[in-house]
């Protein structure tokens, strides 16, 4: 009796977001799903709960194959899927959330729904009045309140990805508690996470995913040694950085306070010089985005100072920081950066610098042409953004960018381009940095980190923990501050 | 070639679609179809001495529908560009009656107070759009009705008529600061010209300027255009002031070429209807002329029906609806399909090792 997946494959293009993948949890068993962003974990849970429906393979529940093609199928079939941000409407009460979706006649059982609430919350341990609006609620009892619902709905399978994002230490414990009891009742738990040592704490067996595939299964107590080189591979680092001279200081952050949403970046203070590459490591959310808005001038900083160069740029707004020499590449090639339904002649002209009323088109068109071939760029001029693939749309954001950009913020600068495009991208970056532009980079990819950074400050759960020199640390070092832990034991 | 057949496809499928399903109400109503037709284009543009009505309709019509083409291509839905209308009758109004000098002055000064006053109206959901957040739809239909409610006070208030309150509108116009014409029924020759020069000059300043192509950024993608320096908020205030200016002025004209009065309605649906005429154009400003020209022609040929055939003359407005209702659908369809073989032919080179 358990969940078995039988040889799942979902593609995206040409991405394989999951490549055969096998697995068995046991029920009452807590099973951590690990593995680095992109590996493939949370398109294998939404392939379980129903939101995608995969290429090829098999999902089994206690012997019996399942067609999912829907969350209601899933659901109906006993899988219960608690997202990152739970699915909770904030402007209706606790029991009214609690009730939708809730099957049976067209007319709702209030009174039943109250009691099957009051149990469960007795029962594990939640704490919430079924009258409050679910805003009042912390996100951690908004988890509660999702597991409830789908525990009612007769979920005998729950999915948590990434369920302690953005929630204290004590919602953190109490949400351990009520998944225990939940596994001794004989409920299957996946719990999918980046941190190695939650999944310690927790789980029973851990499956460790890399690159769509599954590199293994391991049984508790794990040993963190093992689970690092299972997540992030053997990384081969490559050929020396190519030294450059390191010029004066570009960008100084003095003990500079930002929030955006759920995470926090705290006290950090740092300074990048001129021809100087710094990489940001971490887990997504940990913070890195936060600190380049706020390097980029998009967020204010609730405290400290933020310079570059001689001026003092705390508190201004973006435009003065454009004016100062600062650009800013974020991951959304297509969302923030180029603009989807304009020809790439529009968007050099749009960037150009030129100032006259009448745009030129001829010029412009021409200017376009040269460009294209310039940067290598697989488009003509009257190519729309959308149509250009990622590494082309990366080639035309720097082939747009100004040549006197004096701190260059970066986010992800190579991820899902192929080889050549990814080498290209470097050759442009180093050149500039040739040139004396500080360069800051945010990479999931450890070879990439540990391939172009002087410096890796590495961000965990807001704050940086540690920056080290690329030139001495070693993939497992860098593996183990990623997940949290400050020394390699 | 095989790209215009493709830039035609979806206007000439929707009229076709369009023509079909008036005809087959038609029938179903037992009313002769080719008739009821040749009703509103012998009501409209087929008889001489019906064209300048059908201008009458055309000029207001195209001003809001150039204004629009601004909005839209700053990515935002101007609804409220009915009470920017009112708002420019209201100002053009308010000089005429108030000020009296030579009629060239009093003319040229009611067009500006006109279009400042449609500018006034439209930068309000501007500015609670970009200051707050707030929906332009929202806001633009509830200063709809507050637009028509001050003209309705002005009406049977302050400026009603000498010894009545009448919602039939104010006193006429001194007739020397009615717009000019050639002959005596004919519509003015100004507000004409007016029309034309508003559509030229939107059109230019779309495709062939700076400021065109960076509302264009903001319109497609406000967070890029934001990224890449562009003041996106004051692009978008100006957008809505520039569709507030030609809505104003086109209010002007309503009143002082066409009603020569103050009255309710004086902005007669143009605004909603202009807001049809560019999605049919497909936000192309030179396209919103003789589309405004088919629009003004149904408005004003079915009023035939009625007095020939004993059909309701909202017939122009199923048509024009439906019109409209054909070129989403099928424009949706043809983009879905676009995408849909764009993706094909990727799979088709990732199969094969590209």
């Amino acid at each position: 009796m358990a969940l078995e997946l039988r040889s799942i494959h979902k593609h995206f293009g040409a991405v394989r977001a999951n490549d055969g993948v096998t697995l068995e949890v046991q029920e009452g068993e807590l099973h951590g799903v690990l593995g680095e962003n992109g590996a493939g974990k949370s398109t294998l849970m939404k392939v379980i709960s129903g939101f995608i429906e995969a290429d090829s393979g098999e999902v089994h529940l206690h012997g019996e194959r399942l067609a999912l093609q829907s969350p209601d199928d899933a659901i109906k079939a006993g899988i219960g899927m608690l997202h990152q941000d739970p699915l909770v409407f904030l402007p209706l009460t606790v029991l009214d959330n609690f009730l939708l979706g809730s099957p049976g006649s067209f007319r709702l059982n209030r009174r039943a729904g109250e009691q099957a609430l009051r149990e469960a919350a007795d029962r594990y341990g939640f704490s919430f009045d079924p009258g409050a609006l679910a805003q009042t609620l912390t996100v951690g009892e908004r988890q509660q309140l999702e597991i409830a619902r789908l525990l009612w709905l007769g979920a005998r399978v729950l999915i948590l990805d990434e369920p302690t994002t953005g929630i204290s230490a004590a919602q953190r414990e109490k949400l351990f508690e009520i998944l225990n009891r939940l596994a001794e009742d004989g409920m299957i738990v996946l719990f999918v996470s980046h941190k190695l040592e939650e999944i310690e704490q927790l789980c029973h067996r851990a499956t460790v995913m890399q690159r769509g595939k599954v590199v293994g299964h391991v049984d508790a107590p794990f040993s963190s040694d093992q689970l690092v080189e299972m997540m992030f591979g053997d990384v081969v680092v490559s050929e020396g950085r190519p030294d450059a001279a390191l010029g004066s200081t570009v960008l100084e952050l003095d003990a500079v306070t930002v929030s955006e949403r759920l995470t926090t970046v705290e006290e950090l203070s740092l300074h990048v010089a001129a021809g100087e590459v710094l990489g940001l490591a971490g887990l997504e959310g940990s913070g890195q985005r936060t600190f380049l808005q706020a390097c980029a001038g998009l967020l204010k900083p609730k405290a400290g100072t933020i310079r570059l160069g001689d001026v003092d740029l705390t508190g201004r707004r973006y435009r003065n920081f454009l004016d100062a020499g600062v650009h800013y590449l974020p991951a959304g090639r297509l969302e923030e950066g180029l603009v989807a339904g304009m020809s790439i002649a529009e968007h050099f002209e749009l960037t150009s610098g030129n100032a006259s009323f009448f745009v030129d088109w001829n010029g412009a068109e021409a200017a376009a042409t040269r460009d294209i071939e310039h940067h290598f760029i697989k488009g003509t001029k009257e190519s729309v953004a959308e149509s250009l693939s990622g590494g082309n749309q990366q080639r035309l954001l720097l082939a747009m960018m100004p040549d006197d950009v004096r701190l260059l913020l970066m986010e992800h600068p190579t991820r899902g381009l192929d080889i050549e495009s990814a080498d290209w991208v470097w050759t442009q970056l180093l050149a500039r940095r040739e040139s004396g532009t500080a360069i800051v980079f945010a990479s999931a990819d450890l070879d990439e980190l540990l391939r172009y950074s002087d410096r890796i400050a590495v961000f965990f759960s807001g704050n940086v923990l540690r920056i080290v020199d690329a030139g001495t640390t070693t993939p497992d070092e860098l593996g183990f501050l990623i997940g949290g832990k400050e020394s390699v034991p | 070639m095989n790209d215009l057949v493709r830039r035609l496809r979806v206007p000439v499928v929707s009229v076709v679609l369009a023509l079909a399903a008036t005809w087959l109400l038609l029938v179903v109503v037992d009313a002769p179809p080719l008739d009821a037709l040749w009703q509103i284009w012998n009501g409209s543009l087929g008889r001489l001495s019906k064209i300048p009505d059908t201008l009458i309709a055309w000029v207001p019509l195209t001003l809001a529908a150039a204004g629009l083409i601004v909005t839209f291509q700053a990515g935002m839905w101007n609804i409220g560009v009915e009470g920017q209308i009112v708002m420019g009758a209201i100002g053009a109004a308010f000089v005429v009656r108030e000020l009296s000098g030579p009629p060239a002055v009093v003319i040229v000064a009611a067009f500006v107070v006109g279009a400042l006053f449609g500018i006034f109206w439209a930068l309000i959901p501007g500015y609670l759009r970009t200051r707050f957040g707030v929906h332009e739809i929202f806001s633009g239909v509830a200063l709809v009705f507050v637009a028509s409610a001050i003209a309705v006070y002005l009406i049977i208030g302050p400026w009603s008529r000498t010894g009545v309150a009448s919602t039939s509108g104010t006193d006429l116009f001194e007739e020397r600061y009615w717009l000019p014409t050639v002959g005596a029924d004919e519509y003015s020759w100004l507000a004409i010209l007016v029309a034309v020069a508003a559509v030229v000059a939107i059109a230019v300043l779309m495709r062939g300027t700076r400021y065109g192509l960076r509302l264009k950024a903001v319109g497609k993608n406000h967070h890029s255009a934001f990224l890449m320096g562009i003041p996106t908020n004051a692009y978008m205030l100006s957008a809505f002031a520039m569709c507030g200016a030609l809505a104003g002025i086109a209010g002007t004209v309503q009143a002082l070429g066409f009603h020569h009065k103050l009255v309710p309605s004086i902005s007669g649906n143009y605004g909603f209807l202009a807001i049809l005429v560019v999605l049919l154009a497909g936000f192309r400003a030179l396209w919103t002329a003789p589309i405004a020209l088919f629009f003004a022609a149904m408005l004003v040929g079915s009023t035939q029906l009625s007095l020939r055939l004993g059909i309701d003359s909202s017939l122009a407005g199923v048509i024009q609806g439906m019109l409209v209702l054909f070129i989403l659908v099928v424009g949706a369809w043809q983009a879905q399909r676009t995408r849909r073989l764009a993706r094909r032919a990727e799979t088709a080179t990732t199969a094969g090792g590209g």
